[in-house]
């Protein structure tokens, strides 16, 4: 079976380039998985943890938002930013929760309650993410 | 004439002069390697990138999202102007900031607004006694930035444009040409210029399904595509600012030498005169005595 590249890269460094069994990645439009020989696809990524199996184990990426192209067996997510699951900084990601779970009950009028709103998902999924892997 | 004493301190003053400069110039080179990967580790990204959204241009028109279309009545131009926070780097700031200003001038003869948003201490400096609208100023963040950065003025600058308050957004910043040449660029950011977008894709284009459609793509896309170019502008400037900052302080150390020279055989020649005039003393004292 042909085998699949996984790689992926974020303005400030290539965070992860290797070969993988699947990958299992958050679309906007729901979560989607890919295994090698897969047609080509180009999706937008939401918020949240992309997995991938690799020598029988099952690891997980954060990703905050971004791109996927498919094609000839090679999957490559553009993301804002992205740490791999043991990479999680989990005392910062719960500062964010806190800062944004504040914004969001202080009903300020100047606060972009979108903006918060995307903080807080990605704090908390970065959270779980941490804690899963 | 200057006295001997004067001409030795003033010898001492530029050789610690060219310390710092040397110093300097280190630290510049250093930082400039810094700059330079970064520019390399964001190229895979950015390339990508570009793949994706011309692929996606082609398939699609200017009506199809609001930060590609022109607007007919331009009222209001938005200028982000990208410079170091320091000083000490020879012509680099001045000139983007004269490229900046002279865009300004251009956009208010023709009678519209302009608001500048500034990242980097000496473009706040600049741009604050000219009186022009200053909605965004970042300042002391050029020595350690990443995306978040032009996040943050992409964001800004996207808002502002679709409330209708900005109808066109230039970015200024100094290209990295190479370790001699840096040039102050101007390029139109918004609306997304589509001769830019359109360029020659080679190669066979795939088929590709799309998640969301096309549109709902691009509307993912466009915004994004905004902060990478503004991040790019943003490490070109940090890239040509230490190696302005290396040529400068590598002239400048020259100069120290080319000093040091002259003083020296000014100090040389000071002290001979002085030795003669001794003698002529002497010589004019022992003739008296004889005569």
């Amino acid at each position: 079976m042909a085998s699949l590249q996984l790689e992926i890269v974020t303005p400030d460094h290539l965070v992860l380039s290797k070969e993988v069994d699947y990958v299992g990645a958050p679309g906007v439009e729901g979560e989607f998985g890919i295994m090698a020989s897969h047609i080509p696809f180009l999706s937008a990524l939401a918020i949240g943890g992309l997995h991938y199996k690799a020598e029988g184990k099952t690891r997980f990426v954060f990703i905050s938002g971004g791109f996927a192209e498919v094609s000839d067996n090679k999957v490559t997510i553009l993301a804002e930013s992205a740490e791999e699951a043991e990479c999680i900084d989990t005392a910062r990601a719960d500062e964010a929760r806190k800062r944004a779970e504040a914004r969001l009950t202080a009903k300020n009028e100047n606060t972009n309650n979108l903006r918060a709103e995307a903080a807080l998902t990605r704090a908390v999924t970065r959270l779980n993410l941490a804690n899963r892997g | 004439m200057a006295s001997l004493k004067d001409v030795k301190s003033k010898i001492g003053g530029v050789k610690k002069t060219k310390q710092i400069t040397k110093a300097m110039n280190m630290v510049a080179s250093a930082k400039l390697r810094g700059a330079q990967t970064r520019i390399e580790r964001f190229r895979p990204y950015a390339e990508k990138f570009y793949g994706m959204l011309t692929d996606l241009a082609g398939k699609t028109d200017e009506t199809a999202h609001p930060l590609l279309a022109a607007r007919d009545d331009v009222k209001k131009t938005g200028i982000i102007i990208a410079t170091s926070d320091r000083g000490l780097c020879g012509s680099f700031n001045v000139n983007i900031i004269n490229a900046a200003l002279k865009l300004a001038a251009t956009k208010k003869a023709e009678g519209k607004q302009v608001a500048f948003y500034c990242v980097g201490k000496k473009a706040r400096d600049a741009v604050s006694k000219t009186g022009y609208e200053l909605p965004m100023q970042l300042t002391g963040q050029m020595n350690q930035f990443d995306f978040t950065l032009a996040n943050k003025v992409g964001l800004q600058v996207i808002d502002h444009f679709l409330s209708a308050d900005l109808d066109e957004v230039f970015l200024i910043y100094g290209q990295f040409v190479s370790l001699a040449r840096q040039t102050p660029t101007t390029l139109q950011l918004l609306p997304i210029a589509p001769a830019e977008s359109i360029e020659e894709k080679t190669g066979v284009t795939k088929e590709y399904i799309y998640e969301p459609e096309v549109n709902g793509l691009l509307a993912e896309l466009l915004p994004r595509f905004i902060k990478v170019q503004i991040y790019r502008g943003l490490l070109d400037t940090s890239a040509s600012e230490h190696a302005a900052r290396m040529a400068a302080m590598d002239n400048a150390t020259r100069s120290c030498d080319d000093m040091t020279a002259a003083l020296t055989l000014l100090f040389n020649k000071t002290r001979q005169a002085a030795i003669t005039r001794d003698l002529m003393d002497i010589v004019g004292g022992a003739e008296a005595l004889n005569g």
